[in-house]
């Protein structure tokens, strides 16, 4: 049974206790002697704790690991403040009296504050009305030198002040963990030497760390201060040493203080002192407690393979002869791992380490493997090479959603980087630029099944963003079969053969085949349905089954019998065959049927032939001609608007100016073009590499041909026309105040044709407001993310159906209401119709 | 004037104490203490109306665009 922590008290050490938990007094600012063995009494006294590996400490009897270090302590010869505390203290003497150190508000003034001491803004009062004496003035002088009406106020009178604060005015000020007076420090702890290890360079020299060199300073100065006190020194030479003190434990606190010169190393370099190890990035927190650095993980960057299954990643050889599992050695697999062990650390399928029954772990050499695989019995462990089939957890940054971590199954490479099949680039949101993934290998049984069951790639098919596939073809996948299911299609029968061969079916294939015949292999026997591909037109009456196009997929018993296979059968987030062999099949089938079908659109577009070029956006002259008369017709319609408008007869639209409404019209007549020069390209255009994909969903879109063969249209800022620039016009060559779609940003070129500096550069605003949405939208969205993660991170949905946090308080009694997993269900709801019509049949 | 009450209002779902046996039923079927109850203040509006003591459980009945009806239970405690 686990405790629970009720509550964590913060206050200050107080002397007595700094005293009480030291073991040391720490005198000597020199660290070794002559033979090199630490001075006792040092910085590095060894009752401070063990850093040699074989010795055992002379307080706790503990070696290094089990002895945890102890703490010392330095007296000062004068006190001095403690600079995190400054603003305290500078509290507390504004808001007590100086000579009887009574709290100078009245109860009532500070009942109306929950925490007096940090709220109280108003001016010291002039008079105390306990004892009656004159206050005078407190200055701060950043970073720690206080002042009482100009004269300075020592770290010994504050401390005297503060002594004399009697403990209920404490309470009236809000103060708890200790008295006020050990906000200045007299006592000063020496940390243990296990948080300031010294290292040993391979030339022998002794390397410090920072921290030591910065109490090696404060005992040598806390020395000399001593040594003056003691003959009698001038004030001012005692002063300067005070101060010097001062400075050495205000840095060794914090080197980063403003006002202060950093407190540095002999090579130039600023200490890393307490403060620089906690803060930021790279302190404590952040890089030790909240993230750490694993074991049993790699890195490397990625390249694609479509030929291995979304199931699996490429491992190099030289990766898995690093990574390691560990297999217990029992009856049954003990001559096995023994031939292992044979083969050694240096070859593939070997094995890197033996642990013995002790827990002890030993290196398995070229030298030792034979003797080792001898010793080896029941109850050891042998750390084995990764081999294939092996299971690992794969994840690219930034891990945004569940899918950025899933689990993959080895396959070894002989070459330096791990491939994925090109579907799983849609949930790592990875491309092949240069882009880097971790792996990390599950060290237990109980892990590895845990991984395999809950985040194996298929799993992850359906999305549980939207209840689709997330996991779908892309690009070639797509143009591959479309090419493939085309109408007038045929493939030959040797090739059939070799197809199916390629993409691992068996089959007997006796005579030629369509494209529909061979795309039918792919699919389960009984499956039936039917729908709209990506291609279709929209008709305005659908002739389903006899679609002039062949744009109606039919898909009886297994059997295409209609349609063109595109990204609405088999693309990412739409993927309606994907979706339905999952639903029907388990996700073990859609997985087998992305890899087939992945490899058979692949395998035919490599054997038809693929390629764009310029000459794929030419169109007709007739074509463009009509174009140019769409354009001209827009832009007199503009014209007539315009002119309206100066008469100021303009159709004002409701809750617009005049000016507006003017505005609105324009952008609707401009708009009209692009849709206009659409329809014409896509009449005249005929079907070539870049028509197909735009058609299959496979890469770009009739937009973008559009746009590069016919005309790139209006473009817009903020949605408007293009206003901005310079005074009443957009640039310097049009005439003021100018209202043409010419001079707002309307584009009637297409990029093949070139574009001319006005229009370049309209576009160029048009692109750059694009990007700088893109980059806003993803840092605010990032961040959305982040704070919901950790909002919502343990809350769990528990075995009886209820959701609860860490402290088993129930937050949701039926999870999102409704109970249903939008990762286990067909977009997030119940297909009832479908469910109706398997159980009852077609028709019921 | 006809008083206000918050109950009548059209987005207030229906709220109902629960009885000190369906409270210790309910407790039990979820196998949880107190405690591990969503809580709700006394000084809650509607649960002044409805005459709800500390320590009563409060059964509301919402209206759920994706489930249609939705229970839920929230444990009356004192305000701050
Ligand atoms: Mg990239
Ligand atoms: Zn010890
Ligand atoms: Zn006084
Ligand atoms: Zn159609």
């Amino acid at each position: 049974m686990y405790k629970r922590i009720a509550a964590i008290n913060f206050g200050l050490l107080s002397p007595k206790v700094i005293k009480k938990m030291a073991t040391v007094e720490i005198t000597r600012y020199d660290l070794y002697d002559k033979d090199g063995y630490p001075v006792e009494g040092g910085v590095m006294d060894p009752r401070l704790g063990v850093v040699d590996p074989g010795l055992r400490c002379r307080v706790c009897g503990g070696g290094v690991g089990t002895c945890l270090g102890h703490f010392g302590y330095l007296e000062l010869a004068r006190p001095v403040i403690h600079v995190s505390h400054v603003k305290t203290i500078y509290k507390i003497l504004r808001s007590t009296c100086e000579k009887c150190g009574r709290v100078l508000e009245t109860p009532e003034e500070l009942k109306k504050s929950d925490n007096p001491l940090y709220d109280l803004y108003v001016a010291k009062k002039t008079k105390c009305p306990h004892c009656g004496a004159k206050q005078r003035k407190i200055k701060l002088q950043k970073p720690y030198t206080f002042t009482i009406d100009d004269k300075p106020l020592t770290p010994l009178e504050i401390r005297e002040w503060f002594e004399r604060i009697p403990d209920e005015d404490l309470k009236l000020l809000n103060i708890k963990g200790g008295r006020p007076e050990w906000l200045i420090i007299t006592l000063l702890p020496i940390p243990p030497v296990t948080v300031r290890p010294s290292i040993t360079l391979e030339t022998g020299e002794r390397s410090e760390d920072d921290l030591t060199h910065k109490l090696v300073d404060i005992v040598r100065i806390n020395q000399r201060l001593k040594d003056n006190i003691s003959i009698g020194a001038p004030d001012f030479i005692i002063d300067d040493l005070w101060e010097l003190l001062q400075y050495h434990v205000a840095t060794y606190f914090d080197n980063n203080l403003s006002g202060v010169p950093q407190a540095r190393h002999r090579s130039g370099r600023a200490l890393r002192t307490l403060a620089q190890r906690l803060k930021g990035k790279e302190g404590r927190f952040r890089n030790n407690l909240s993230g750490k650095r694993v074991n049993f993980s790699s890195r490397t960057v990625i390249s694609p393979d479509p030929m291995i299954s979304i199931n699996e990643v490429g491992v190099p050889e030289v990766v898995a002869k690093e990574l390691t599992v560990p297999i217990k050695v029992n009856k049954r697999n003990i001559s096995f791992l023994k031939s292992i062990i044979k083969k050694g650390p240096n070859a593939i399928d070997g094995a890197n380490y033996v642990i013995r029954p002790d827990g002890r772990k030993k290196k398995i050499t070229e030298e030792n493997k034979n003797e080792i695989a001898e010793e080896i019995d029941i109850g050891y462990s042998v750390e084995r090479h990764l081999k294939d089939g092996d299971i690992v957890v794969f994840n690219r940054q930034p891990s945004l959603h569940r899918m950025s971590m899933m689990a993959h199954k080895v396959r070894l490479t002989p070459w330096r980087t791990f491939t994925l099949n090109l579907c799983v680039c849609a949930p790592y949101n990875a491309d092949f630029d240069g882009d880097e993934m971790n792996l990390h290998v599950p060290q237990t049984e109980e892990a590895q099944t845990e991984a395999k069951r809950l985040m194996l790639v298929e799993n992850h098919i359906r999305s549980p963003r939207f209840g689709g596939p997330l996991i779908g073809c892309i690009q070639d996948h797509i143009s591959g079969n479309y090419l493939l299911t085309k109408k007038e299609t045929k493939i030959k029968k040797e090739d059939a053969i070799q197809i199916l061969q390629n993409i691992g079916i068996e089959a007997d294939v006796t005579r030629d085949l369509t494209g529909k015949e061979l795309f039918s292999y792919l699919l389960p026997k009984d499956l039936n349905m039917e729908f709209k591909s990506n291609a279709c037109i929209g008709c305005e009456k659908c002739d389903k089954e006899k679609c002039p196009y062949d744009y109606y997929v039919v898909i009886r018993n297994g059997e295409l019998k209609n349609g063109v296979i595109d990204s609405k059968a088999i693309g990412r987030e739409k993927g309606l065959i994907v979706d339905l062999i999952e639903k029907k099949y388990g996700s073990s089938k859609a997985r087998e049927f992305l890899d087939r079908v992945s490899k058979l659109g692949i395998n035919f577009l490599s054997r038809h032939g693929f390629t764009i070029g310029l000459s794929d956006v030419e169109v007709p002259a007739e074509a463009k001609r009509k174009i140019k008369k769409a354009v001209e017709e827009s832009e007199r319609e503009c014209g007539i608007l315009i002119k309206n408008y100066e008469k100021g007869e303009v159709k004002q639209i409701p809750g617009q100016t005049i000016k507006e409404s003017l505005e609105t019209h324009i952008l609707k007549t401009l708009r009209k073009v692009l849709d206009k020069a659409s329809d014409i390209i896509e009449e005249n255009i005929k079907e070539n590499c870049a028509v197909v994909m735009a058609k299959s969903g496979a890469r770009g879109s009739m937009l973008n041909l559009t746009q590069l063969a016919g005309c790139i249209g209006q473009q817009t800022t903020q949605g408007e026309r293009i206003n901005r620039g310079y005074k009443m016009r957009t640039l310097p060559h049009f005439k003021r105040g100018e209202l043409s779609p010419d001079a707002h940003g309307f584009v009637p070129s297409s990029f093949k044709d070139g574009l001319n500096p006005f229009e370049f550069f309209f576009n160029a605003m048009n692109g750059r407001e694009g990007l700088m949405d893109k980059s806003l939208r993803t840092r605010k969205s990032g961040y959305m993310e982040r704070r919901l993660v950790n909002a919502l991170q343990d809350l769990k949905v528990e075995y009886d159906g209820t959701v609860r946090d860490d402290r088993g308080v129930i937050v949701q009694f039926t999870p999102g209401e409704d109970k249903i997993d939008p990762s286990k269900s067909e977009w997030g709801g119940i297909n009832i119709d479908r469910i109706i019509e398997d159980e009852m049949g077609k028709g019921a | 004037m006809k008083e206000f009450k918050v109950t009548d209002h059209i987005l207030v779902p229906k709220h109902e104490v629960l009885s000190k046996e369906e409270k210790i039923e309910l407790l039990k079927k979820l196998n949880i203490s107190e405690k591990q109850l969503p809580k709700i203040f006394d000084s809650d509006p509607v649960v002044k109306e409805i005459g709800a003591k500390i320590g009563n459980v409060i059964k509301i009945t919402r209206n759920s665009p994706v489930a249609g009806k939705s229970i839920y239970y929230r444990i009356v405690i004192k305000s701050e």
